[in-house]
């Protein structure tokens, strides 16, 4: 047998025993046992000094080209079988990913919280600055110096929590108007602010009462403030907090800290504005008290009021969590069931 | 205030459907709480002619009654009203019919006597039982013989009138009469009100002054009018009169005390009525003297207060003024001779006088609010022709003024230019005048404005601001540009310990804590729990409930509170946290406690949700102070966080709590609820904290949070130690700290064991220890030779054994 036949050889049976294999361990044996040192082509290629000159070369190319071929069918038939190895991993790997994920621990902001961090971010980007005041407050800030003497038949609206004679718990974020108004330097800029917290009333704890709650006061004065600005930053504040579909309509009211004083009213959240039961087929939901401060206030604070002037308001965010999520018991604020707190964790609207 | 629509209409010419009246009202001038037509939901219910009656056969009570309905036949009614009687002119509810409470009436039989529906007493077809006349309170109602027979009821008993119920503020008493509100109507509409006054028609054969004398102290009663009317025969008012009571909500008595409350309802006047015979000499308006006593047309006895403003004669108090009249001078059916009295009293005093009796009346909330001085005098003359009118009589000459009062009408200036700049509207001064000639006041062309007259009605009007208030309602709020203020910049941005506080939040959520928000007010032995620092209470004067009646000086306990409901309601896992206040008082004499922020939380069962795929993780000391430390290294504060044990604490478990301290400052603690704590408030095992946020707030914060990554490989050594039970990792800690030379960059501990292969009153530790080199690849004996002196040091130091 010539000695190319013999590579020829070794060439048909090399490829016949890789295309048989179906491990990748025994098809490296094979590999090296064809292509190694001590392999079939290296002991026939010894025999190359045994030829002629001239018919060295070619049959030199052509052990070569066959230890190629070999090495390539090795390449590619690996190949085949570790695609076939992961094909079957993968299947074997296969889960049910319909079981639940692994919970993952997270708090959420308290609901009112929520609201009350919607109110302080749309107000600080409208340039206000966040006051906060004392909760035990002064019967003077609370009461006297919001245009509310003792006596004054308005007090009887506001059942308070005192202290003493001339402490109270305070019963509103109002007297927050006062404190401001007594240390702001009107050189420097207008007042523009609003101050969250908590407020107490005398009440007895029911689903539409609460001993305590929450108010968010907003007050702005300068020399050039008109209730038009009152009206226009209402309606920002409702377009911004719950859509822009929302309108508002102010109506007289009485607030002795404020001369107008008018109620708020928002197009009714469950409705649109249609009328339901709700807001009691009117399309409207009182969200709110506000006006222009009365010059009384400005006056006993020590700022003049034929200068200066402004508005202010005063929210529950109590309220608006409640109609905003139809919740029907206040006091599911204050019990902290775990189970209420952790549903207002949408917070990608 | 019920104000009825038919009432408006005989003074204005209003055709809106009363629903647009309201609804107009509610955006000018006061809230109304609703607009209703009585007769809305009943249905066939008509007048009825009793023919004939007879006993039921087998009952001692029913009568069935012949009864023409203006049909062709009769209809068979049974009957077991008491008052029942053939020839009467009752309500019958047909066969088919819908009364009040929305019941439908059917044929049926009673007794086995068929009845073809139902003879009616007024609450059966809606009616509150308080404005029912005692007269048909225990029966069926009876018509006057006019009405005609067959056709609804509805109109001769008023229900057809719509009713707007006003919801007026403190400010507009005005509103609370007839007049007021036709008044604010003419200017809502732009009407003219045609309201004559009336002229008492009186008999110049009887003196007043013969009759009656009074004396009145002006500062308990700035007016104070008696009239007499002599020879009247009490009886019912007439249909027309009881109506226009009960649907104002007021029971008819009789044709003289329905004329005051008339009047009452018209003018805002309240009038009292007493029988002349049963006074005993004249009268007198004076402060209660102490022991006094009265008892009151609602048979209730009261003690009076020396603050209390009475009417008496010269034998002891017969009405407790502006409040209640007394029983023993009332109108009764023997009356022939009755005092009228009209008058101003002292608002402050009547309100507290309410209060102190609880005796809140029509007339009572009338003098709370204010009276109009104006009127005084015209409602005692247009209750004395009425009362002439119903009950005959006649009205003697005259009126004794014990007390009189014309104050000077204000006169207030304002412009234009002014009103404008409050109100961002341009309205001339020529709209603004025809607002004011609108709403009845008088101004005239001064300077460059408006001097403005307000009339006596109208006392709530004092400064310019109020008239703003007038003509932006009456102009209409709606019609009011919207805009933002404009003028100097203002930047919005939150302070240094809002933003700490805001961040605070943050970071506790992100460790899987719940915003809790629990009551400040609590009970005092609550509220001396946890305490951080020595404290007084501060107590409510007086508290609606003892558990709520002291403020909080801690969190905590607040906390455990949410934690008691929860597991109260099956809820055993929980994680909350809350930020507030708490109130401190160094000493029992200062008033007023100091205000401090704290930040707390609490965790008890499992911190993660057990599930499927993992195993449960019940909670425990080190959990809890994982939270705490992560939170206090988040807040950035400078210096080194030491955790330092403590039994101080009698609610916190004495082995298992530890005080927390920032470079130096106490800023709180951790740990375990004292097991005794738990039990009381029937709660599981429960681990917190509780810190001062205003001392985080406070305390200086690293601004230096970036330090190079080292570029060049770090090295890792590994050691185990035997110690002592009784050494502190943070012993362990130093000592490795000072003596780990210059490239020991990190130190973690990975185990501590004690069981098996470690002697009794030992425990293993182990650590693994990272060099690293910022400047320069590290030497293998470098990191050597540092590893070895920390193994002499916790050797020789802390008698520790290498492993």
């Amino acid at each position: 047998m010539s000695l190319r036949d013999q590579l020829t050889e070794i060439k048909e049976k090399g490829l016949t025993d890789i295309k048989q294999v179906s491990d990748l361990k025994k098809l490296n044996e094979i590999r090296v046992h064809l292509l190694g040192k001590k392999g079939p082509i290296t002991a026939a290629l010894r025999g190359i000094k045994d030829l002629k000159p001239e018919e060295r070369p070619e049959v030199g190319s052509y052990a070569n080209k066959i230890r190629d071929a070999i090495a390539q069918a090795v390449t590619q038939h690996r190949d085949q079988l570790e695609q076939a190895q992961l094909d079957a991993q993968l299947a074997e790997e296969k889960i049910d990913v319909t079981l639940p994920g692994k919970p993952v621990s997270q708090g959420q902001p308290h609901v009112i919280q929520q609201i009350i961090d919607e109110f302080v971010d749309l107000f600080l980007g409208m340039g206000y600055e966040v006051l906060q005041g004392p909760e035990v407050e002064e019967d003077k800030y609370n009461f006297e110096r919001m245009n509310l003497p003792k006596n004054h038949p308005a007090r009887d609206m506001q059942d308070t929590f005192y202290i003493s004679k001339e402490i109270l718990m305070r019963s509103q974020t109002s007297p927050m108007q006062a404190r401001a108004l007594e240390k702001h330097d009107f050189s420097k800029g207008p007042l523009k602010m609003i101050s969250p917290g908590i407020v107490y009333r005398r009440d007895t704890d029911d689903p539409t009462h609460s001993h305590q709650f929450h108010q968010v006061e907003g007050l702005v004065i300068d020399e050039h403030i008109t209730m038009a600005d009152l009206k226009g930053t209402l309606i920002t504040m409702a377009q911004k907090i719950f859509g822009n579909k929302f309108d508002i309509r102010l109506r007289p009211s009485y607030f002795p800290f404020t001369e107008p004083s008018v109620e708020v009213d928002v197009t009714c959240f469950n409705c649109m504005g249609k009328g339901c039961d709700v807001c009691k087929h009117t399309g409207w939901i009182e969200v709110l008290g506000a006006g222009m401060v009365h010059p009384n206030v400005l006056n006993m604070a020590g700022v003049d009021s034929k200068v200066y002037g402004g508005f202010a308001f005063g929210v529950g965010p109590d309220r608006f969590a409640m109609l905003k999520y139809g919740v029907d018991d206040i006091r599911d604020f204050y019990l902290d069931d775990v189970r209420f707190l952790n549903q207002f964790n949408k917070r990608g609207n | 205030m019920k104000v009825s629509y038919k009432w408006l209409k005989q003074y204005l010419d209003l055709n809106m459907p009363a629903k647009d009246l309201g609804e107009k009202i509610e955006r000018t001038a006061v809230e109304v709480d609703s607009v209703d037509v009585a007769q809305t939901g009943l249905k066939k219910l008509v007048i009825g002619h009793i023919l004939s009656m007879k006993d039921h056969p087998e009952s001692d009570h029913l009568h069935i009654c012949e009864v023409d309905v203006g049909e062709d036949q009769p209809l068979q009614i049974v009957c077991g009203a008491p008052n029942v009687a053939a020839d009467q002119k009752v309500i019958v509810a047909l066969p088919g019919s819908r009364i009040g409470g929305n019941v439908k009436i059917k044929r049926s039989k009673m007794r086995g006597v068929e009845s073809e529906g139902m003879i009616c007493a007024l609450d059966e077809i809606g009616f509150s039982k308080d404005v029912v006349p005692k007269e048909w309170a225990d029966g069926i109602y009876v018509f006057d013989d006019s009405v005609p027979v067959g056709e609804p009821v509805y109109h001769y008993l008023g229900m057809d009138d719509p009713i707007i119920d006003l919801d007026v503020t403190p400010n507009r008493g005005d509103m609370l009469s007839i007049l007021g509100t036709v008044h604010e109507l003419a200017a809502i509409y732009d009407q003219h009100a045609d309201i004559k006054t009336p002229v008492a028609n009186e008999d110049s054969q009887i003196d007043v002054n013969q009759e009656i004398s009074a004396t009145a102290d002006s500062s308990l009663a700035k007016t104070y009018k008696l009239r007499v009317i002599k020879g009247v025969k009490v009886a019912p008012s007439p249909s027309w009169l009881q109506i226009t009571l009960w649907n104002a909500g007021v029971r008819p008595i009789n044709n003289v005390v329905d004329v005051t409350n008339y009047i009452l309802l018209k003018y805002g006047q309240p009038l009292h009525s007493f029988d002349q015979d049963k006074i005993d000499g004249n009268i007198q308006v004076r402060l209660a003297q102490q022991g006094e006593k009265i008892t009151t047309l609602d048979e209730e006895d009261h003690e009076l207060s020396t603050n209390d403003i009475v009417i008496a004669d010269n034998d002891h108090p017969i009405a407790i003024a502006g409040v209640m009249g007394g029983f023993n001078t009332q109108i009764d059916d023997q009356t022939t001779s009755v005092v009228l009295e009209s008058a101003i009293f002292d608002s402050i005093r009547i309100r507290k006088t309410a209060q102190r009796h609880v005796l809140h009346s029509e007339a009572s909330q009338r003098f709370e609010r204010g009276i109009n001085p104006d009127t005084v005098e015209a409602a005692i003359d247009e209750a004395a022709n009425m009362i002439q009118t119903l009950a005959g009589g006649k009205i003697a000459t005259g009126i004794v003024t014990a007390a009189d009062y014309h104050p000077e009408l204000p006169t207030i200036f304002m412009t234009a230019e002014r009103t404008n700049h409050v109100l961002g509207t341009k309205l001339t001064l020529a709209e603004i005048k025809k607002i004011f000639d609108r709403l009845g006041f008088t101004s005239e062309d001064h300077e460059d404005g408006l001097n403005v007259t307000i009339p006596a009605r109208r006392w709530d009007i004092h400064i310019d601001a109020d008239l703003f208030e007038e003509v932006a309602r009456i102009y209409g709020y709606d019609k009011l540009p919207a805009t933002l203020p404009t003028g100097r910049q203002t930047i919005g941005v939150l302070t240094q310990p809002q933003k700490v506080q805001r961040a605070s939040r943050q970071i506790l959520e992100g460790l899987g804590l719940t915003q809790a928000i629990s009551y400040s007010l609590t009970t005092e032995s609550k509220a001396k729990m946890f305490l951080m620092r020595q404290s007084e209470v501060t107590k409510l004067l007086s508290p609606m409930t003892q558990d709520h009646a002291v403020l909080r000086m801690n969190l905590l306990s607040g906390l455990l509170d949410d934690v008691a409901y929860n597991h109260a309601h099956k809820v055993n896992d929980v994680a909350l946290y809350e930020s507030g206040r708490v109130f401190y008082k160094d000493n029992i004499d200062q008033v007023r406690p100091e205000e401090v922020e704290h930040i707390a939380g609490v965790i008890t069962g499992n911190f993660d949700n057990p599930a499927w795929n993992n195993h449960i993780n019940p909670v425990d000391f080190y959990q809890m102070k994982g939270i705490v430390n992560q939170f206090l290294i988040n807040l950035g504060i400078n210096g080194d966080i030491e955790y330092t044990a403590t039994d101080q604490y009698s609610d916190m478990h004495p082995g298992r709590t530890a005080n927390i301290s920032i470079h130096g400052h106490y800023v709180g603690f951790v740990g375990q609820v004292h097991p005794k704590v738990t039990k009381q408030f029937k709660i599981k095992e429960t681990y917190a904290f509780e810190l001062n946020l205003q001392e985080l707030i406070d305390l200086p914060k690293n601004d230096d949070q970036y330090q190079p990554i080292s570029k060049y490989p770090s090295i890792k050594r590994d050691i185990s130690i035997v110690v002592d039970r009784q050494i502190t990792n943070d012993q362990i800690l130093a000592v490795m700290k000072k003596r780990g030379g210059a490239y020991l960059s990190d130190i973690q501990l990975f185990d501590v064991y004690d069981g098996k292969n470690v002697p009794d009153g030992k425990k293993s530790m182990a650590y693994s220890l990272t060099y690293v080199n910022p400047r320069d690849t590290l030497k293998d004996e470098v990191v050597t030779t540092a590893f070895e002196k920390i193994k002499k040091r916790l050797t020789d130091d802390l008698k520790a054994e290498i492993r």
